[in-house]
């Protein structure tokens, strides 16, 4: 039951949901539809689980008072202030000019991107420390970074301005990025594609059950 | 308001900065503050956007059937009691069973076929030089790094060879990705500058 | 320790100071740049031409702040573009946070004077239906039933109540799609679910560490155009004859970028110089 159950349920969505992409007729795209307005709900609670562990994690910190437990009680003040105030603002609560918008702009959004903005400095500090022409591989990455940082800004052109066009920096990243750079990507993106084929597969005639059984 | 609002964001954000000195307390907390924030607003918008409309209301409406989803979700929760946790699993099914079914299909067609389909291109475009050395290089790069990924036969001889090849075309995207990583990078410091020395301090225009 | 054994040991925090400086300095000088039109944003304005007044495109945002920098000029400049030219524009979000940034986006564009002039109104010339947990299955559901993906937008109105979205069924009813995209899902979810299966035209603007993986669609045709990053941004600006954000910022990137090529630069001179001392 615990486990038979699941492997059954995976392999009756999958394989209908690939029925419906050669037959995308009735009776098999109701069941495509059926299925995927049943994936949106179970989507949605899963992210109230992540949400509600975060919390569940956090009153246990603060329970035992482990190290930094404070910083936990901010984690529910931050999630309870715009839980509270978005269930009082109603479904227009991303209105421009409403507090939960004002939370958003003035908290959320300065918090995130300067998270985020910080791994500029991170990037600049590996660029010195680690970039290194250390051999022939590592030779052709830097030169490929080089010209792309030069040649995909204004400052770029003006350092080759003087080459006839065609052989200027932003050109030759053009061709970089066109020819051996999509080249690469492609045969990354092939390869991936094979791996996703196959362990779908696996998935779906229950050859891979590592999801069905265990915690 | 705004200017108040102005403030807490600065505030924020140089609390955020702070840790480029070092670890400290004030980045903690708004670390700490920004963790229960995204969750907040994940909760809320989850909440009006996709349990009002696609659950509560098809539910008032009659359709009944789609408490089959609130039930496998409700499932999902239990995910936070250990002992009954292993409910879970049959929605995580659901969850899987879909992605598996359409990944199966789509990955094959877009990321697999078409690309295989568009790396067939004539190995000469007449009276086109460029193009022709831009196909070969496509074809070639394509075909060697796929070589480097094949693990099944070791890496020796003419195989080898187009295997390091291959490396070589590799190496070359990800000097493009670091290129376009620094650029990301850099645009967000941007912003964030602009909003200090701009909307903050009121500095630059 | 000499000199180079010095300059390799450089406390990272010194870096730190030169970036942040690199990249604040620029910012208090207004520099007109050459910035060049590359061939895959010229595509996407090019397809976005063709288009005739009155066209429907769905626009997906798939970012949240941490991206805003590089994505939030390119929806602004691509809202500005469509109410300029007539389209109509109807917004969902694959990421919760897409339909807000949608109205903050919204908010700068509605209230610059040549758009103002226009009066564009919700409901008619566009229309946010918000976002929908289900990631690249919601790109598939809507190729079947939009108004049943989105029942209702993003402020609770019902989707088949609102005059632009009468006679919008699935994709067959929409002209183009552009998509921002900062990651998962993103452009690669609307390549696989939207443009292979149902045939949608898309375009995207993505950032920039995202871009170089988006390559090899726009070589097959599954995808029209790409801005890359802010530089992609700003040369949409240029080419829709409206610079703006993207385009002010392009003097502090290219100084920052040229501190970064610096910086490798003399991190392997000093590297090799006392690598060779060592040696001998």
């Amino acid at each position: 039951m615990r486990r038979e159950v699941p492997l059954a349920i995976t392999a009756i969505v999958g394989f209908a949901l690939i029925i419906v992409y050669f037959i995308p007729h009735p009776p098999f795209n109701h069941s495509r539809d059926f299925f995927e307005d049943l994936f949106f709900i179970i989507a949605a609670f899963a992210i109230w689980l992540g949400c509600l562990n975060l919390l569940k994690v956090n009153a246990d910190k603060v329970y035992r008072q482990k190290k930094g437990w404070l910083f936990s009680v901010v984690v529910w003040f931050g999630f309870f202030l715009m839980v509270i105030v978005g269930f009082w603002e109603g479904r227009g609560f991303m209105n421009p000019g409403t507090t939960f918008y004002y939370l958003y702009d003035k908290l959320y959004y300065p918090l995130n991107a300067t998270m985020f903005s910080i791994l500029a400095f991170f990037v600049a500090s590996a660029s010195y420390r680690a970039f290194r022409a250390r051999n022939k591989e590592a030779t052709i990455l830097l030169i490929a970074a080089l010209f792309v940082m030069l040649g995909r800004v204004p400052f770029g052109y003006y350092l080759s301005s003087w080459l006839p066009e065609g052989w200027r920096l932003g050109n030759i990243t053009d061709w970089i990025m066109d020819f051996p750079q999509t080249a690469a990507q492609r045969a990354i993106m092939i390869g991936i594609a094979l791996g996703i084929v196959s362990s779908s597969l696996r998935v779906l005639l229950g050859l891979e059950r590592t999801f069905a059984s265990g915690e | 308001m705004e200017t108040i609002g102005i403030w807490i964001a600065a505030l924020l954000t140089l609390g955020i900065f702070s840790f480029l000195y070092k670890d400290n307390p004030f980045y903690k907390f708004c670390e700490s503050l920004f963790v229960g924030i995204s969750a907040g607003y994940w909760f809320v918008t989850t909440f009006w956007q996709v349990f009002m409309p696609k659950l509560a209301d098809n539910l008032v409406a009659g359709r009944l059937y789609y408490i089959i989803g609130g039930v496998f979700g409700v499932l999902m929760l239990l995910r936070l009691f250990p002992k009954i946790g292993w409910l879970s699993r049959w929605s995580l099914a659901l969850v899987v069973g879909t992605t598996a079914g359409l990944y199966f299909t789509r990955y094959l067609v877009s990321n697999g076929m078409i690309q295989v389909q568009n790396t067939i291109i004539p190995l000469y475009v007449k009276g086109n030089l460029s193009q022709t050395i831009g196909n070969l290089v496509i074809v070639i790069g394509t075909f060697s790094g796929l070589i480097y990924f094949f693990f099944s036969k070791e890496h020796k001889g003419a195989f080898g060879g187009l295997a390091k090849l291959g490396i070589w075309f590799l190496m070359l995207s990800f000097g493009a990705s670091f290129g376009y990583t620094v650029m990301s990078r850099m645009s967000l410091l941007i912003g964030r500058m602009d909003f200090l020395l701009g909307t903050w301090l009121g500095l630059i225009r | 320790m000499n000199f180079l054994e010095k300059l390799l040991a450089l406390d990272r925090r010194i870096i730190f100071l030169f970036i942040a400086i690199a990249v604040a300095l620029p910012l208090f000088f207004t520099v007109k740049l050459h910035i060049e039109v590359t061939p895959v944003v010229r595509n996407l304005h090019n397809a976005l031409e063709a288009l005739p007044p009155g066209s429907k495109v769905l626009v997906s945002l798939d970012y949240d702040p941490g991206s805003m920098p590089e994505l939030q000029p390119m929806a602004e400049s691509f809202f500005r573009y469509c109410f300029m030219r007539d389209l109509k524009i109807i917004i969902i979000g694959l990421w919760p946070n897409g339909p807000i940034q949608a109205n903050s986006a919204l908010e700068v564009i509605l209230n610059e004077p040549d758009i103002k002039k226009k009066n564009p109104k919700y409901g008619i010339d566009y229309v946010n239906l918000g976002y929908t947990a289900g990631n690249e299955v919601v790109i598939e559901r809507m190729g079947s039933d939009i108004p049943v993906t989105f029942p209702k937008d993003y402020s609770g109105s019902k989707t088949e109540d609102l005059p632009l979205m009468k006679g919008v069924k699935n994709f067959n009813n929409i002209d183009f799609v552009y998509n921002l995209s900062a990651g998962y899902p993103g452009t690669v979810e609307w390549v696989l679910f939207g443009v292979d299966p149902y045939k949608i035209k898309l375009g995207a603007g993505n950032t920039a560490v995202q871009a170089p993986q988006i390559y090899p669609y726009l070589n097959s045709g599954q995808l029209v155009g790409l801005l890359g990053g802010m530089k992609g941004g700003a040369e949409f600006e240029i080419a829709t004859g409206h610079p703006a954000k993207a385009v002010k910022f392009m003097f502090s990137q290219s100084v920052s970028h040229a501190l970064i090529c610096f910086f490798i630069l003399i991190g392997n001179f000093a590297y090799f110089a006392t690598r060779k001392k060592k040696g001998a």
